[in-house]
C-alpha cells in the first residue's frame, strides 16, 4: 500500500507541472507583465520607471518561459515561470501582487469555507441517501414515481432561484436570519444556516436520483435474491446488504470532493458575502492577481489528486477484495 | 422611403453561431435519415416514442427549438439607396423571429412597469392640461393605451380578450386534431372517426393524448400572448422599459446555443482522443490520460474566466473583424461555448476510453485484426458506431446542466456578453431590484419560469433517451 501511494504521489508531479503551465499560459497569453503592473499601480501617474520598479520588486522582470541571455540550465530557470512555480511545490505561496501573504490568507479564509461546506456535505449526504433508500424500498410504486418526478423538477430549478428566494423569504419577509455576512465562532451560526440549507436543498434532486440508481442496480443482484430467499425482511436486506454494497459507488463520488471542500463554493460565498476561499479566487480573477490565482489553482489540483488517492484507499476499507498494487 | 423589391429589401447576415446552428441541424437531419434505415437504431427511438412524459417534453422542446431556429436567421433590412444607386442596409442585425414579434420589440416604455400595468412603476411630474403640475404615476405609452378609462374598462377588456384567446386556441386545436387524425387514418387505412377515437382514448401506440394536451397548453399560451401581449406587457417591462416577455423569448436562443453548441464543439476531440486511448493503449493511452487528468484538475471557473478575458482582448485588438455589436457578442458566445466544451469533454473522453478498452477485446474486432483490416477502418467501422449511444446519452444529459450554468456564469461576470439577451443576464440585472419597494419581481419570474420549462423538458427527454439506449441504467 505504501509503495502504491508513493508511486501515485510521483505520478502527481507531471500533472502539477502541466497544471502550472496551463495557468501560466492562460494568464500571460492575454496579459503582459506590463499590463499587470499598470493594473496594480492604478491608472493615474504611471511612469515607465514605476512599472519597471514594480516588475523588479515582484519578480516579473524576467522573460516568461525561456531566457536567451543565460547559458545552460539557466535558460529555463531564470524565467518568471520557473521562479514563480518552483516554490509552489514546497507550498511556499509567497506574497500576492498586492503584497499580502498568500499562505496566511488561505489559512484564515479556509475556515469559513469549511464551516459551510462540511455541514452541507454531511446533511446533504444523509438526506439524499435516506430519501433514495426510501424510493428504492418503494420501487415501482406510486411513491417511487412521484419521488422521481419531484427529483427531476427540483433538479431543473436553477440554484440562483433557491438562493434568491431563500434570501427573500427568510431574510426579507420573515427576518429569521441575516441576508448575508459572516462572523467568527458561535455568533456566525446564524449566517451559516441559510447557505447550508440552500446548498442541501439545491442538491436533493440530483443526489437522490443518483443514489437511487445505485441502490436499484444493487437490489437486482443475485446476493440480494439469496438474502431474500433466506427469509430476511426487506428492510434488513436494504440496510444490511444493499447499503453495504452500494458504498463503493457512493464513496467514489463523496471521497473525491472531501479535500476540495477547503476551496468552498464560489457561488454561495459570493452571494452570501462569506470571506472564504471561493470568493478569494473570484476576487483574484477579477483583480487579475496572478500570484493568488496560481496558488489557488495549484492547491486545487493538489487536493484533487489527493482526493483520487484517498478514494482508492477507501475502496480497500469497504471492499476487502480490492488490493492496491 | 424608397420601395424595394423583395430580394433587395434585406441582406442575409449569418453569424458564427448561426453557421454552427445550421451545421447542427444538418447533423440531426442526417442522423434521423440514417437511423430510420437501421433497425438497431430505430428500436430505442420507437421506445421513446411510446413514453408519455418524454413525448410531451419533446413537444415543448420543439416549441423552444423553433423559436431558437427562427431567431438564428439573421439579416439586415434595407434603409435607403446609396449615392451610386446600390441599396444601403441598416447596421442593425435583426432576425426572422424579431420580425414576427415586432410589436413586442417596439413597445418600449420609459422604465419599469408591472405585468398588465397601465401606469409606470415610478411617479413623475405630469403637466395637466390647465398648466398645473402634479406628481402621479403616468400612463404607459403602449400598455393598455387603447383604453379610455382604464379603471373601469381594464378588467372587462382582459376578460374579453382572454375569452377570445380561449376560443382561438380551441378552434386551432380542433383543426389540428382533425388534420392529425385524417393523416393517421390515411397511414393506417382506416376511417377518421375510429382513428380519432383510438387517439383520444389513449389506445394508440403513440401517446397522442399527452402530446395533444401539451400542444393545447402551448397553443393556449400563444393565443393569450397574441391577444394580450400586443396591447399589454404581460410580463411587465424592465429598467429601460423593454418588454420582459420579449427579452425572455430572445433569451431562448442563447440558452439553446450554449446547451447544444458546447457539446458539438467538444465532440470531435472527446471522441477521437477517447477511442484512440482505449484502442491503441500504451503511450497514446498514457498521454490522453495525462491530458484529461491535468485539464480536469484545473478549476473550471479559472479556465472560463481566462478564456473570456482572452476573447475580450482579442476583440479589442481586432475591431475590424467585428463590424457590429451583435458580431462581438456572437464571437464571445462561440468562445464561451468552446471554453465550456474544454471543461466538460473529459468525462465523455473517459467513458469512451473505457468502452473502447472493452470493445477491442470483443471477438469481432479480434477477427477483424486477424484478417489484417487497417486500424483506422476498425475504429470507423466497428468501434465508433458501437460507442455512439454513449455519446448520445452524454450529449443529451449535458444539455440542461449547460443551460443552468449559463445563468451562474453570467452572474459571476464571465458569461455571455452583457448586451446579449440571456436568462443569466436577466437574473443578474433583476437581482438587485428585489430590494426595491414594491419589489420588481417580474423579470426574475419570467427568466426563471422559461429557464425551468426548458431545463425540465430537456431533463425528462434525456431520461427517456438514457433509458432507451442504456438498458443497464433503466430507472425502474
Amino acid at each position: 500500500m505504501l509503495a502504491y501511494i508513493t508511486r501515485r504521489l510521483f505520478y502527481a508531479i507531471p500533472i502539477l507541472i502541466g497544471v502550472n503551465l496551463i495557468t501560466f499560459a492562460l494568464f500571460f497569453v492575454v496579459n503582459t507583465p506590463d499590463n499587470i503592473a499598470r493594473l496594480q499601480l492604478g491608472v493615474k501617474n504611471v511612469t515607465p520607471e514605476a512599472i519597471e520598479k514594480w516588475k523588479v520588486n515582484h519578480g516579473y522582470d524576467k522573460p516568461l518561459l525561456y531566457n536567451n541571455e543565460q547559458d545552460g540550465i539557466d535558460t529555463v530557470t531564470d524565467t518568471i515561470f520557473y521562479t514563480k512555480s518552483v516554490k509552489l511545490f514546497v507550498f511556499d505561496f509567497g506574497v500576492s501582487d498586492e503584497g499580502r501573504d498568500i499562505s496566511h490568507d488561505i489559512l484564515t479564509r479556509m475556515w469559513p469555507s469549511l464551516a459551510i461546506a462540511i455541514p452541507s456535505l454531511i446533511v446533504g449526504l444523509l438526506i439524499n441517501i435516506s430519501l433514495s433508500m426510501l424510493l428504492a424500498f418503494f420501487r415501482a410504486t406510486y411513491i417511487d414515481v412521484v419521488g422521481v418526478i419531484t427529483g427531476v423538477v427540483l433538479l431543473s430549478i436553477s440554484i440562483m432561484f433557491y438562493i434568491i428566494l431563500g434570501q427573500f423569504v427568510m431574510s426579507k419577509l420573515w427576518h429569521l436570519v441575516p441576508i448575508s455576512g459572516y462572523a467568527e465562532g458561535l455568533a456566525g451560526l446564524k449566517f451559516l444556516i441559510m447557505p447550508v440549507l440552500i446548498g442541501v436543498l439545491a442538491g436533493i434532486g440530483g443526489g437522490t436520483r443518483w443514489y437511487r440508481t445505485i441502490f436499484l442496480e444493487e437490489i437486482n443482484r443475485d446476493y440480494v435474491r439469496t438474502a431474500r430467499a433466506k427469509g430476511l425482511s426487506e428492510l434488513r436486506v436494504l440496510f444490511r446488504h444493499t447499503l453495504h454494497n452500494a458504498m463503493i459507488p457512493i464513496l467514489t463520488g463523496v471521497v473525491i470532493v472531501i479535500p476540495t471542500l477547503f476551496l468552498g463554493s464560489l457561488l454561495t460565498e459570493s452571494f452570501f458575502g462569506i470571506p472564504g476561499l471561493g470568493s478569494y479566487t473570484i476576487d483574484a480573477i477579477h483583480a487579475q492577481d496572478f500570484s493568488i490565482v496560481r496558488a489557488m489553482v495549484f492547491l486545487g489540483s493538489v487536493l484533487y489528486i489527493f482526493g483520487l488517492i484517498l478514494t482508492d484507499i477507501s475502496y480497500t476499507i469497504v471492499d476487502p477484495r480490492i488490493r492496491l498494487n | 422611403m424608397a420601395e424595394f423589391s423583395f430580394f433587395d429589401s434585406f441582406t442575409m447576415n449569418v453569424l458564427w453561431t448561426d453557421w454552427l446552428v445550421y451545421i447542427l441541424l444538418g447533423f440531426i437531419m442526417t442522423f434521423v435519415l440514417y437511423a430510420r434505415k437501421h433497425e438497431h437504431l430505430r428500436a430505442p427511438w420507437r421506445q421513446i416514442l411510446t413514453r408519455r412524459l418524454a413525448m410531451s417534453a419533446s413537444i415543448v422542446l420543439l416549441a423552444f427549438a423553433s423559436i431558437g431556429i427562427l431567431d438564428s436567421v439573421h439579416f439586415r433590412m434595407a434603409e435607403g439607396l446609396k449615392k451610386d444607386g446600390s441599396v444601403r442596409y441598416s447596421s442593425e442585425v435583426t432576425s426572422l423571429f424579431e420580425q414576427l414579434v415586432l410589436p413586442l420589440k417596439k413597445n418600449v416604455e420609459k422604465t419599469y412597469s408591472a405585468p398588465f400595468a397601465i401606469q409606470l412603476y415610478a411617479k413623475e411630474n405630469i403637466e395637466l392640461p390647465d398648466g398645473s403640475v402634479t406628481r402621479d404615476y403616468p400612463r404607459l405609452e403602449y400598455g393598455g393605451a387603447h383604453l379610455d378609462d382604464p379603471a373601469v374598462q381594464k378588467a372587462g377588456d382582459i376578460a374579453q380578450r382572454s375569452m377570445m384567446a380561449v376560443v382561438m386556441a380551441i378552434a386551432f386545436m380542433v383543426l389540428i386534431t382533425l388534420l392529425l387524425a385524417a393523416w393517421q387514418a390515411r397511414c393506417k387505412h382506416s376511417d377518421i372517426k375510429s382513428t380519432l377515437r383510438v387517439m383520444l382514448r389513449g389506445e394508440s401506440q403513440l401517446p397522442w393524448r399527452s402530446m395533444l394536451a401539451t400542444l393545447f397548453v402551448l397553443v393556449m399560451f400563444t393565443s393569450f400572448a397574441i391577444q394580450l401581449g400586443t396591447v399589454y406587457h404581460i410580463f411587465g417591462t424592465d429598467k429601460v422599459g423593454q418588454d420582459v416577455f420579449y427579452l425572455t423569448l430572445k433569451s431562448i436562443r442563447t440558452g439553446l446555443v450554449i446547451g447544444t453548441l458546447t457539446t458539438l464543439i467538444m465532440l470531435p476531440f472527446a471522441i477521437m482522443l477517447g477511442i484512440m486511448a482505449g484502442f491503441f493503449r500504451g503511450w497514446v493511452d498514457d498521454l490522453v490520460q495525462y491530458i484529461y487528468t491535468t485539464l480536469s484538475s484545473v478549476p473550471d471557473i479559472l479556465l472560463i474566466a481566462a478564456g473570456v478575458l482572452l476573447i475580450q482582448v482579442f476583440i479589442e485588438n481586432n475591431p475590424e473583424l467585428f463590424p457590429t455589436l451583435q458580431h462581438r457578442a456572437d464571437a464571445k458566445l462561440v468562445f464561451l461555448c468552446l471554453i465550456l466544451g474544454i471543461t466538460s469533454w473529459t468525462g465523455l473522453c473517459r467513458l469512451l476510453r473505457g468502452e473502447s478498452l472493452k470493445l477491442r477485446e470483443a471477438d469481432y474486432i479480434q477477427a477483424a485484426q486477424a484478417f489484417g483490416v487497417h486500424n483506422l477502418k476498425i475504429i470507423l467501422r466497428h468501434i465508433l458506431p458501437n460507442t455512439m449511444h454513449i455519446v448520445l446519452i452524454v450529449v443529451v444529459l449535458g444539455f440542461s446542466g449547460l443551460v443552468l450554468a449559463e445563468a451562474v456564469l453570467s452572474y459571476v461576470g464571465v458569461g455571455v456578453d452583457p448586451s446579449m439577451n440571456s436568462w443569466g443576464n436577466m437574473i443578474n440585472g433583476a437581482r438587485l431590484e428585489m430590494a426595491r419597494e414594491p419589489i420588481v419581481w417580474w423579470s426574475l419570474a419570467a427568466a426563471f419560469i422559461f429557464m425551468f420549462m426548458l431545463v425540465l423538458a430537456a431533463n425528462l427527454f434525456a431520461d427517456a433517451v438514457r433509458d432507451a439506449f442504456d438498458p443497464r441504467l433503466r430507472s425502474s
